[in-house]
């Protein structure tokens, strides 16, 4: 590792700033949705298709998803081969499990009608959640690649700043979806 | 190039001697060499743009002139905005930034020499596909804000507004890899005793810049997106037939464009901030101030872009809002031009081309800057907007701020580039036409859309006394035009046969001064130890740390092969799928040879 | 958390000095945020059911799905722990994401 300035190695640094960067995505996002609550012309309207407890059982997943990063990350700092390979895999795991449930959605939502250019609830959902779950899925493949790099043996402590700054990715795209819940989906009602 | 292999300094550590050849220069991850290309390719597209602008100032010459179509004028006018403001001042200013930050604060390069590359590569490409809609059935012609419902597919149905979005995807991230890269690099690679707030004022200016940039370009990509789905998907976002609203482009486009405005104009600040210094042989005034208020700017600027909205009619509570913080933004912005004058007063001052570029750049943005005070006031914006005004003062402080700044730049930092002089006599005729030039053409525009004459229109009638304001403005565009050929004659003269320059020709304070001209591949054969802001006029420098290893970056082809994926990606949406995934899968596997390629040899 | 340090010390000052800088919850902490996490969510989704609530029913969404937010990049993301330039980093692009949403909310109309 080499000498920097502040402290913080430079590859955790980037991945702040690239996640204050990501803040301003979302937001845009977000905004666009909101702005344009309740504004479609025709159904089918967001109370007619969202399904809460299915979508919390996800966000569960998603939310667990983040504990077994973090432990994750605290076996590889403690070079504990085991711990870092169980607890990759399985916030990989967590993670297609997330993205799956939203495949189920989104082809549940098309067939009762809401295609992405049905209306204007359906361009701003499937946009949002979109580029989330691709986000997710960028996350998962990241996951999985570090995940091999364990069975190898390549993932010692002395390289814990990697998982590190996958962690940090995690965890943003997961508050980013705790988020999302609340505004995409509890909010609907209102 | 061959003049950057010659001057190798006699260490003989191994790591200083580039290698040559086209394929060397493909493969380089040097921030200089890296700068170098920014600085190159932004030249080039600053000409491509130039003669944009020629040609609408000849069709604009004379009323009733028919040298142009309408279809092609709107063409024209978009791509000249387009190339001006993101392919050609912005890599310049990127040519600056690469070049020198790590220089100024000390460094061997950036945080990250691949992902350096990377970003160039996507800017290229980005400007390369928009640029190449002219040969693939026209070029986008909704003007560079290309406001919603002029872009959906029933009023521009050609391919022009898809290569507008794809190539503005390329190169807006592009520009986001490389703030980024220089956020950390500023924060994390300073010189022992480099304390923020010692880091030169350029650098300082580049770090406030990358931080716009990371946060402007965001909304942009989405907006940018959902265009992309409005019209390849069907979507709704812009189109009101499905209860959209086209407004919301504005929204996004401005929360990126105004920032914009001061990610092109900050940077020409920070040079003209090292200039004024090192011409008048004393210590920038006020430096923290000079700090702060460009941080503030920065600030500011992401609460200010529904001015450019007044004439939607938001309301009188939201007008008010953005014109106060609008008003607000030019205090900081003034105190600035207070800062450098104030440097000057009671300086010895050198006349040298540098320092007038500098001085006019502090003459002319402030002409900008005032007119744009007038318009912060909506009932007068009301009056001007969409209107010649308008383009009097945004040319002010595009040409007048941003372009005499890298003037300035240029003439400054030449000799430490390429260990020359650029030809100081040549420099002079080259600033006084350019000053002449620009006012006469920039300046009658006041008057002409102060009378009425709207903008972005192909032509006029004769008798509604345009034709004096119009006639004047094309004699001084082609006065601009000669400067801009006399600047391109030193520059090729200088190269060759400019007078030799030593490592600090003009007595500057900063570290890149404290190197040869021009640097070897790793800057310094020792990492300097800072004292004090001005290290090299107050004995800032310290003892060198102790022998070092260096280790430099090796080339690498991987950042290239990413760019390319991305490129065939972005294209591939107009051709066809399996070109996409094409792209995806060469992205896919360049960033894995890229993540396992080792570092240092 | 001595193989940690070892690995410090080889690798120079900087690692060092940053492990130390961080001397982060330990796991049995991750669970129980986890726990809370799960709780607050149960929490907002029975908020989201409860008709009585519907008048405030955004406020307690947003303070809930806030803490969750919260709790997230302060402890799994150590942020509470770490150092100042990465909080900077991270809260002053949130808070100009947060002012662009409420902005644009309320150009359009709406009060939450």
């Amino acid at each position: 590792m080499e000498r920097t300035s502040t402290g913080v190695p430079n590859e955790k640094m980037l991945m702040w700033a690239f996640i204050g960067s990501e803040c301003m995505l979302f937001a845009s996002l977000i905004a666009t949705y909101l702005a344009y609550r309740g504004r479609s012309l025709v159904g089918p309207y967001p109370e007619d298709l969202l399904n809460i407890p299915f979508i919390t059982v996800t966000t569960f997943v998603l939310l667990m998803s983040s504990l077994t990063m973090v432990l994750a990350l605290s076996a590889v700092q403690r070079g504990d081969a085991r711990g870092s390979r169980v607890f990759l895999l399985l916030t990989a795991v967590l993670g297609i499990i997330f993205v799956g449930g939203q495949a189920i959605e989104f082809s549940h939502f098309a067939g009762e009608g809401l295609g992405l250019s049905r209306n204007l609830f359906s361009s701003t959902f499937f946009l949002t959640t979109g580029f989330h779950g691709a986000h997710v899925t960028a996350g998962v493949i990241w996951l999985l690649s570090l995940w091999v790099l364990t069975m190898r043996g390549r993932l010692g402590p002395e390289k814990s700043v990697k998982v590190e700054v996958a962690g940090l990715y995690w965890h943003f795209v997961d508050v980013v979806w705790i988020v999302l819940f609340t505004v995409i989906y509890l909010m609907s009602g209102s | 190039m061959a003049k950057i292999e010659a001057a190798v300094p006699g260490e003989g550590r191994g790591v200083s001697t580039y290698a040559g050849g086209v394929w060397s220069w493909i493969t380089t991850v040097d921030h200089k060499r890296i700068g170098i290309l920014y600085f190159v390719s932004g030249l080039v597209f600053f000409l491509v743009a130039g003669v944009e602008a020629m040609l609408i100032r000849l069709q604009l010459a004379a009323p009733g002139n028919t040298l142009l179509d309408p279809a092609t004028y709107n063409q024209l006018f978009t791509m000249h905005g387009l190339t001006m403001v993101l392919f050609a001042v912005m890599p310049i200013g990127a040519g600056f930034f690469n070049y020198l930050v790590p220089l100024q604060i000390g460094a061997r390069d950036v945080a990250f020499p691949r992902l350096n590359a990377f970003s160039y590569w996507l800017f290229l490409f980005g400007a390369l596909l928009l640029n190449s809609s002219f040969l693939f059935g026209g070029a986008p012609g909704a003007g560079w804000f290309a406001y919603a419902n002029l872009t959906s597919s029933q009023y521009s149905p050609g391919h022009g507004m898809d290569f507008y979005i794809l190539g503005l995807a390329l190169a807006g991230a592009g520009s986001i890899v490389a703030a980024l890269n220089f956020i950390v690099t500023i924060l994390n690679l300073r010189a022992p005793g480099l304390s923020m707030m010692r880091v030169p004022l350029f650098t300082w200016m580049t770090l406030v810049v990358s931080f716009l940039i990371i946060l402007a370009f965001p909304p942009f990509t989405i907006g940018i997106v959902f265009l992309l789905f409005d019209r390849m998907f069907g979507t709704f976002f812009f189109e009101p037939l499905g209860g959209g609203d086209p407004i919301l482009w504005q929204h996004l486009f401005w929360i990126f464009g105004h920032p914009e405005v001061y990610i092109v104009v900050l940077p020409a600040f920070g040079i003209i901030s090292e200039v004024i210094p090192t011409f008048s042989r004393k210590p920038l005034f006020g430096y923290p101030v000079v700090v702060y208020s460009g941080v503030l700017i920065g600030f500011l600027g992401f609460g200010v872009w529904a001015h450019h909205m007044f004439s939607v009619g938001l309301g009188p509570l939201a007008n008010s809002v953005f014109a106060g913080l609008t008003m607000l933004i030019a205090i900081p912005t003034g105190v600035k031009m207070f800062n450098w004058i104030a440097t000057m007063w009671g300086g010895a001052i050198r006349f040298r081309t540098a320092m007038l570029f500098a001085v006019g750049l502090i003459a002319m943005f402030t002409i900008g800057g005032l007119s744009g005070v007038m318009h912060s006031s909506p009932p007068a914006d009301l009056q001007q907007t969409d209107t010649y005004f308008v383009v009097a003062h945004f040319h002010y402080v595009l040409f007048g701020g941003t372009m005499l700044g890298l003037f300035s730049g240029m003439y400054y930092w030449f000799p430490k580039v390429t260990g020359r002089f650029l030809d100081e006599r040549l420099g002079k005729v080259h600033f006084w036409l350019t000053f002449i030039g620009i006012n006469l053409t920039f300046f009658p525009m006041h008057f002409a859309g102060l009378h009425g004459m709207p903008r972005r229109t192909f032509t006029y009638p004769a008798g509604l006394g345009f034709e004096g304001y119009n006639l004047t403005s094309t004699v001084g565009a082609g006065i601009t035009l000669v400067a801009v050929l006399v600047f391109l004659y030193n520059l090729i003269r200088s190269l060759r046969s400019g007078e030799p320059a030593g490592a600090n020709p003009w007595g500057g304070a900063t570290l890149e001064w404290s190197t040869s001209s021009p640097p070897p591949a790793h800057n310094f054969d020792r990492t300097p130890q800072v004292r004090s802001r001005d290290p090299l006029w107050n004995d800032g420098v310290g003892p060198p740390a102790a022998e070092e290893e260096i280790h430099m970056p090796n080339p690498s082809y991987w950042p290239l092969v990413v760019a390319g994926g991305a490129l065939t990606l972005a294209a591939g949406a107009l051709i066809g799928l399996p070109v996409v995934l094409l792209g995806a899968a060469v992205m896919v596997g360049g960033i894995y040879g890229w993540a396992f390629e080792p570092i240092h040899g | 958390m001595t193989s940690e340090k070892a690995a410090g010390i080889e690798s120079g000052g900087a690692l060092a000095a940053h492990a130390h800088e961080e001397p982060h919850a330990s796991n049995r902490t991750y669970v129980a945020i986890a726990l809370v996490l799960g709780v607050l969510t149960a929490l907002e989704v029975m908020v989201f059911y409860v008709e009585a609530l519907a008048p405030v029913l955004v406020p307690i969404l947003l303070l809930l799905s806030g803490t969750k937010f919260a709790l997230v990049v302060a402890f799994y993301m150590h942020l509470k722990f770490d150092a100042n330039v990465l909080r900077g980093l991270f809260l002053g692009p949130l808070f100009i994401a947060v002012a662009i949403i409420v902005a644009l909310i309320a150009l359009y109309g709406y009060v939450l």
